[in-house]
């Protein structure tokens, strides 16, 4: 393990005997028990059984020192269950026994959550430390980076995307870049996450537990009350146009688990996300609102005046807006249907002073609307 | 080890919605009295269907961040948090009186204390009177002064005007005001005459509501005379009719509104230590305010 310099404190060797008093340790590869009666403690790791005297511990070599280290992390240093199946995720732990897992960790071992690149390294006595910052900055330096110590000021980061837009949806892949935790804790690194994407930690977790609760878009329909009971009237095609609409990878990073019922798949794409949807959120529940109010309109039959390409730059309009590409194209660009000079040539040309297309009205006399 | 769990409505479109809960949430994180703090929202993420399993305390508590009993207190939350056998006649409330239930969270399967809204809380009162020390930088004000506490009114919900009038007739008892008043924005007496409605000069005006938003930076600034369009900003105090106004904007964002979502954690039973006394030092008059 070059690098490193493995070390065992004090405080380590003494947790490491009590624990052998009272139990025997099977952890993560490192076997250890305290044989009482020749007042041995026998330490076994993949490369080598070791049987050492109370004295002697602190001359077990670096293998060793490594499993040691690396279970005192674990269960002295990191809370609770969830918080430790989170960082072994972090470092890969599952595909690296625990010398290769060291060895990556001394120059540091990234991993993706969302738009979160986290790297989490370890220092010389074993303790884990993170460092978060955006997947968009992995190759800066950190002194480019605007540096917070604090976990919960990663709540006003994610406030506003890079134009100062309000994103009230937390997973939506607009997070601005230009920030940096540096040298947090397990704890500390688990709060910032946490506040960035709330409750996808936890969420995942109980996934791979294999016991996360998924709410299905009937189960959401159900239980809705006061002015979200519209949503019981979104025909099942408008749900499969809403998912499609809202949950995809451009939209929210959670890849989406729940479906119309448990029997009931939407053909929509889930996305490919590292961290579980299990429900219809707010943002959805609140949109599915509006469209049960536009689908209780029936459709009629209009003519309008286009030319074939008055018409393809409307679909053009239609894509431009969904993809939300609006910013990206350039003032000059006249052959791009959604170009602002296109646009408002089409207005000048095809919609009346009323606002009407083509002058042809939305509403037909007979109709009650104003 | 003890969880304190915020829950607050949230905005898709507000930023400044949630603000006042996160503000609070950071106060008391700040006391340590709560190994842990965590904050859920309807509207917002964690989502209230969602925001225990975020907590890992094994005493669990839940301050619902609302003005006033009803529809969310006593539907939507229970509901989303999965509060087994919830009925609101457990809070025995007489429309202002909610305390505190203890109920199985199925999520988690843990009981939690879910504790009455902050709004309805006699130390509210309190906040109500620091927010006009906060709004006029005096900190012996009264005399001479008219205290408006305004409310949306009872369009929606009775209990909102019940908490509006609760704190009200307590401010008036204190008998530090000349004149103490509920005004509201959809019933009368209206915000629109507050001068018709006091005798004195110098009006303090300040909404019981948790975030400022539409109703408390838009309607009733103008409503009140202190600006023909909110955003051209107004004047603290603004001169409306020979009166001189001292709006104060949402009373949820003044700081010692942390020592009332811990009276409430109290109320159910948290071990709250010194944190009251420690906050009161910490939590100075909030001083910026709407408008300014």
């Amino acid at each position: 393990m070059p690098g490193i310099g493995l070390s065992l404190s004090e405080t380590q060797l003494a947790a490491f005997k009590q624990t052998l008093t009272e139990e025997q340790i099977d952890h993560d590869g490192l076997v250890a028990e305290y044989d009482a009666d020749d007042q041995r403690y026998h330490v076994s790791t993949p490369a080598q059984q070791t049987r050492l005297a109370a004295d002697e511990l602190d001359t077990v070599d670096d293998e060793q020192a490594a499993y040691i280290t690396n279970w005192y992390f674990y269960t002295q240093q990191v809370e609770t269950d969830l918080k430790r199946a989170f960082c072994r995720w972090l470092e890969q732990a599952a595909e690296r026994p625990v010398p290769d897992r060291y060895a990556a960790l001394a120059s540091g071992i990234k991993r993706e959550w969302g738009q979160l690149s986290i790297t989490t390294t370890v220092s010389t006595d074993g303790t884990r430390r993170y460092e978060v910052r955006h997947t968009e900055d992995r190759d800066l330096e950190a002194a480019q980076l605007t540096t917070y110590t604090d976990p919960f000021a990663a709540r006003e980061i994610g406030t506003l995307d890079a134009a100062g837009r309000y994103r009230p949806l937390r997973t939506a892949p607009s997070l601005k870049s230009g920030w940096i935790f540096s040298d947090l804790s397990a704890d500390e690194m688990y709060d910032t996450l946490e506040t960035f994407y709330p409750a996808t930690v936890v969420n995942w977790y109980r996934e791979q537990r294999g016991d996360l609760d998924i709410d299905h878009w009937r189960d959401e329909q159900d239980r809705q009350s006061g002015i979200y009971n519209l949503i019981t009237v979104l025909p099942d095609e408008a749900v499969e146009w809403a998912a499609a609409a809202c949950c995809e990878d451009s939209q929210c990073l959670k890849r989406r688990e729940w479906q119309l019922s448990e029997d009931e798949p939407l053909a929509a794409e889930g996305g490919d996300g590292v961290f579980p949807c299990r429900g219809p959120c707010s943002m959805v529940v609140a949109a599915g609102r509006e469209w049960a109010k536009l689908e209780r309109e029936t459709t009629r039959t209009y003519e309008f005046e286009l030319t074939p390409s008055e018409k393809q730059q409307l679909e053009a309009i239609i894509d431009a807006v969904a993809d939300g590409e609006l910013e990206t194209i350039r003032e000059a660009d006249l052959d791009n249907g959604a170009n602002r000079y296109r646009v408002r040539y089409l207005r000048e040309k095809r919609v009346d002073n009323h606002g009407n297309l083509s002058g042809t009205p939305t509403h037909l006399p007979e109709d009650d609307h104003n | 080890m003890q969880s304190l769990v915020i829950v607050a409505h949230g905005s898709h479109l507000n930023p400044e919605s949630a603000v006042p809960t996160h503000t609070h949430a950071n106060t008391i994180r700040n006391t340590g009295v709560f190994e842990e703090v965590r904050t859920g929202f309807w509207k917002e993420e964690p989502s209230l269907r969602e925001v225990l399993r975020t907590a890992r305390g094994d005493d669990i508590y839940v301050v619902p961040l609302f003005i006033s009993e009803g529809y969310f207190t006593e539907q939507v939350i229970p509901r989303e948090l999965r509060l087994e056998g919830w009925d609101r006649e457990l809070w025995d409330s007489d429309g202002i009186s909610a305390d505190t239930a203890t109920l199985l969270a199925s999520d988690i399967d843990t009981e939690v204390h879910y504790c009455g809204p902050v709004g309805t809380h006699e130390a509210m009162t309190d906040v109500l009177i620091r927010r006009a020390v906060s709004v006029t930088g005096d900190d012996e004000l009264g005399e001479g002064f008219g205290f408006a506490v305004v409310g949306h009114g009872t369009e929606r919900n009775e209990n909102s005007a019940k908490a509006i009038e609760y704190h009200t007739e307590r401010i008036r008892k204190t008998g530090r005001f000349d004149e103490v008043k509920a005004l509201f924005m959809d019933e009368k007496p209206e915000v629109d005459d507050i001068t018709a409605q006091f005798e004195s000069r110098d009006i303090i005006v300040v909404p019981l509501f948790i975030a400022d938003g539409f109703h408390t930076q838009e309607d009733i600034p103008e409503d009140m005379g202190l600006t023909e369009d909110y955003q051209n900003g107004y004047a603290v105090p603004a001169t409306v009719e020979g009166h001189r106004i001292w709006y104060g904007g949402a009373v949820g964002t003044e700081a010692l509104t942390a020592e009332v979502i811990l009276e409430r954690a109290a109320d159910a039973g948290a071990d709250i230590g010194d944190a009251t006394a420690q906050m009161r030092q910490q939590t100075a008059p909030t001083t910026s305010t709407v408008g300014e």
